[in-house]
């Protein structure tokens, strides 16, 4: 069996903690700074982090176009909190010029639970799964979703529950961090996918 | 990345900073001005955090719980507690873990941070010498607080406490720090960054993000400044991309000689 190599964007964000929970379920990891180092890669993570300063390196990077590319071509990618942002088809309460690869059909509101002071953990149960722990820092919430994403997690934060995991097709979007956490099932399961 | 009103902020978010600091002065204007330099006005806070996305940080007086607390009803998202600001306890650091609100705060050495993350602080910065757009006393200060946590590796058990006590940290901090080689929480640097050349260097000795004071708002052209930090942030590895956001980037704000200085704010905060 080849080894899976799974990149994880190295722009900007908690990428360190990515990268030692995918090398600890044994993928081959490489973090992703250009756009040669995106081509061999299996997989994608897209880190939490701020999603304006992603987006602009992803420009200046010249990172932008292939990945556009590839998205489109069904690269497996797993996008956490800002990640899940530059996924989303539609961004509310970004900056007027905000941009995403439109790759998983939810509208999202940036800090949609609210400001760093509404942070919080809380258990989330997931479907397959059972229940893992959730981080939300200044957390996207999705709004509204298309009939073609699956919803793999639900979460009431008081205001009604929406989604919190999401899948379509090779695509996945979390709105909070696993990876800030002990358990690496959600990493497992989109590894399981590749 | 400092900034004083909604223009610069929203210069600071275009050009990809993670965060903005609101402040009323930035730290060389309140070096040159002298006074009490003290929290800034909600209003301007405000204003800030109308304009951009990324989180906004504000600055609090060493010791001054009350104005925390007007930072933490303000819904600002960190608070720095701040070495800048002229101290209002000469003996104690906020108490922390009152509130739920994050707190970034300064250190010099290896002992200092862990005081400060006894405290409560969620994130520790590099003091270096703010406001001077010279970097040497940023560079001294990572390199202590890594030389120190090394010798903590390399201590048998009976070494530990003796350490501790020389650091003046609290012991359970120490002996996590000799187990995982690293900080519980993270560290960045701030003091003196002028140029994309300054971020690489603290990057590569182990900052995990810059804090850049004066440095933008005072150099020729901040917008280029600014993007060009952040870009050299990110791929301070690849000393091509270094070079390239360099070139033709304007004059970087005038440096100070710390032999010049009359007040080194470092040494506020103990």
């Amino acid at each position: 069996m080849v080894a899976l190599r799974v990149g994880v964007l190295a722009l900007q964000g908690d990428v360190r903690e990515h990268v030692a929970m995918l090398s600890a379920i044994g993928v081959d990891v490489v973090a992703v700074r250009t756009a040669e180092q995106l081509e061999d890669v299996t997989g994608l993570v897209i880190p939490g982090g701020e999603s304006t300063t992603i987006a602009r390196l992803l420009e200046t990077s010249g990172i932008r176009p292939l990945l556009a590319t590839r998205l489109g071509e069904g690269l497996p990618v797993l996008g956490t909190c800002a990640g899940l942002i530059l996924l989303s088809r539609t961004i509310l309460d970004g900056r007027a010029d905000q941009w995403s690869f439109a790759t998983i059909d939810v509208d999202v509101r940036r800090n949609g639970f609210g400001r760093q002071i509404a942070s919080f953990e809380t258990m989330i149960e997931v479907d397959g799964l059972g229940s893992v722990p959730g981080v939300f820092i200044r957390a996207p919430k999705i709004e509204s979703w298309s009939e073609s994403v699956s919803v793999l997690a639900m979460h009431d934060h008081g205001s009604g529950s929406t989604p919190v995991l999401v899948r379509q097709g090779n695509a996945w979007g979390c709105s909070f961090h696993p990876e800030l956490t002990d358990n690496d099932q959600i990493h497992r399961l989109f590894v399981e996918s590749l | 990345m400092d900034v004083v009103n909604p223009e610069q902020a929203k210069i600071a978010e275009d050009a990809g900073a993670v965060a903005v600091m609101a402040l009323e002065r930035v730290p060389s204007d309140i070096r040159r001005d002298g006074g009490v330099a003290r929290m800034s006005d909600p209003q301007m806070i405000q204003e800030i955090q109308a304009t951009v996305t990324i989180p906004v940080m504000a600055k609090a007086r060493i010791g001054h719980f009350a104005e925390a607390q007007i930072l933490q009803a303000l819904d600002v998202d960190y608070i720095d507690e701040s070495e800048v600001l002229t101290p209002a306890d000469e003996d104690n650091h906020i108490d922390k873990w009152g509130f739920t609100v994050p707190f970034v705060c300064g250190a010099t050495n290896l002992g200092e941070a862990l005081r400060r993350i006894g405290e409560g602080a969620c994130l520790i910065r590099s003091k270096g010498e703010a406001g001077t757009g010279n970097v040497v006393e940023a560079v001294r200060h990572l390199r202590t607080i890594n030389a120190q946590m090394r010798r903590l590796v390399t201590a048998d058990e009976a070494e530990i406490y003796r350490l501790a006590k020389d650091l003046q940290a609290p012991l359970p901090l120490v002996l996590e720090v000799a187990q995982t080689g690293a900080l519980p929480v993270p560290m960045f640097c701030a003091g003196g960054i002028s140029t994309p050349a300054d971020a690489s260097l603290v990057m590569q000795l182990g900052a995990q993000s810059v804090f850049v004071g004066s440095g933008i708002f005072k150099s020729e052209d901040p917008q280029r400044m600014a993007r060009a930090i952040v870009e050299a942030t990110t791929h301070y590895q690849d000393a091509s991309v270094v070079a390239k956001v360099s070139t033709g980037l304007g004059a970087a704000m005038r440096g100070s000689e710390m032999a010049t200085l009359d007040q080194r704010l470092a040494e506020r905060g103990w």
